[in-house]
């Protein structure tokens, strides 16, 4: 594994295996929305007590957990940059932030538009909730970093600490839910986790989440393909200026 | 230890003799406090509810101004160089700063933080609470904004930056601390703990940034 993660650290045999790897995944995602979203919307069962609304759970569990695993992934490529200088960690977390920022707000925005009919509210102030919501503000940080030095190796370094402090937050949005009794409000819902999931929900909700996973390997190898093209192009401009 | 030391009553000379930038921190986290009851009405009822709250919050947001000039002078000047030449790690660079921090901002905070509290109609057996809770949760505000500060060194943008990061980070201080000053059951225990576990990874990841800030 990490000899074949040392491989790749050569840009044009990355430019390779992303090349034969991108159809797949580009693919196998379209296939897996296609038959999740008609698994997920037409073909499962309503709730008996939530009726259609449980529909959102297809859309929102994957979101939520794909926010948490990029945020991982991302941690982990910057403890790789920072330990190793693989130079395609550092841009494989850089190319992490923005897929991760959408997945949690995808998470927030249907997990309120799930509230409302089944908690009778938007928000609460939950540690599941604020958690995630502190999840956003970490990945927005981490953009923000990034862009705030004029030297890309400071600012790579910088972001790859803040990456790895935010870290911490990760196991509080993980196990806030079963934390928090004893201080907090409990989760108004329990999530689901210890009650089995029936598999005909079950069954829609895993293709779904093989969707976004598909997805979000189709953007990180573009997004980790169009930096290496800009940071060639910036090389090649300081070869023509005298 | 003599560096430390050395280090430390430096840092705390500075921050007594330059016009008192951290006398500054205070005076806005008075200000911040006087300026709650005119906004929301001075009707005691209303105040005691949310007056341990407020506290917290503007005590955060009276750190975070304070972090500013936590390395940046000595960035500057050159004096992190110098510093971080030396054989002693960045880590203790790093703790011997924020000690200074927190004798200059955090504890003055928390021994004004019942005055404020009274004035703000926090019951009078919630005063006691309310300063622990302050000395409690302040060190952590100062160790983690120093993480905040470090990395963004050199920045554009950066006192906003440093907020942007830190605040995030500040929120479960806030939580437990605002808890803890309402004599919430196990909130003063989690509260140490979260200083506590500053304590162990705050200085790492600062002296790490500051290390790539000086190596720039």
């Amino acid at each position: 594994m990490a000899r074949s993660l040392h491989r790749l650290a050569n840009p044009g045999r990355f430019r390779r295996f992303a090349g034969r790897v991108l159809p797949w995944t580009a693919g196998l995602s379209a296939a897996a929305f296609t038959a999740g979203l008609w698994l997920a919307l037409v073909d499962s069962p309503i709730d008996y007590q939530q009726k259609d609304s449980v529909r959102i759970m297809y859309v929102h569990v994957p979101a939520a957990w794909m926010a948490l695993s990029t945020y991982a992934v991302m941690a982990l490529a910057s403890a790789g940059a920072l330990i190793w200088r693989h130079p395609l960690a550092e841009l494989a977390a850089k190319a992490s932030a923005a897929p991760g920022a959408c997945f949690t707000l995808i998470a927030l925005v249907t997990g309120s538009l799930w509230g409302l009919p089944t908690w009778g509210t938007w928000w609460v102030w939950d540690a599941r909730l604020t958690s995630v919501l502190v999840l956003l503000f970490l990945y927005i940080g981490y953009m923000a970093l990034w862009r705030a030095f004029d030297d890309p190796r400071r600012a790579g370094r910088a972001a790859a600490v803040l990456a790895l402090v935010g870290a911490v937050n990760l196991p509080v949005v993980k196990f806030s839910v079963d934390w928090w009794h004893t201080l907090h409000q409990p989760a108004s819902v329990s999530r689901f986790g210890a009650p089995a999931l029936d598999p005909a929900m079950l069954r829609p909700l895993l293709v779904m989440y093989a969707a976004f996973l598909f997805f979000w390997a189709t953007v990180l190898l573009l997004r980790i393909r169009a930096e290496l093209d800009e940071r060639r192009l910036a090389a090649l401009a300081l070869q023509r200026s005298p | 230890m003599r560096v430390f030391l050395a280090l430390l009553g430096r840092d705390l000379a500075l921050a007594g003799r330059q016009g008192g930038e951290s006398g500054l921190a205070l005076l806005f986290f008075v200000l911040g406090a006087v300026l709650f009851p005119l906004g929301l009405g001075p009707d005691p009822g209303t105040l005691a509810g949310v007056g341990s709250g407020l506290l917290w919050v503007i005590a955060l947001l009276a750190a975070l101004l304070s972090l500013e000039r936590l390395f940046r002078p000595d960035w500057e000047d050159g004096t992190l160089d110098l510093l971080a030449a030396r054989p002693e790690p960045l880590v203790m660079v790093v703790l011997a700063k924020c000690a200074a921090h927190w004798l200059a901002t955090g504890l003055p905070m928390a021994v004004i933080a019942p005055l404020l509290g009274s004035m703000l109609a926090v019951p009078g057996e919630r005063l006691g609470l309310l300063a622990v809770s302050f000395l409690v949760g302040t060190p952590a505000l100062t160790l983690i904004g120093a993480a905040g500060a470090a990395l963004t060194l050199g920045a554009r943008l950066g006192g906003v930056l440093t907020a942007i990061l830190v605040l995030p980070l500040y929120i479960p201080v806030l939580i437990f601390g605002a808890a803890a000053a309402e004599g919430r059951e196990g909130a003063l225990a989690l509260l140490a703990a979260l200083a506590l576990a500053a304590l162990a990874l705050a200085p790492a990841a600062a002296a790490a940034a500051l290390r790539h800030a000086v190596e720039q």
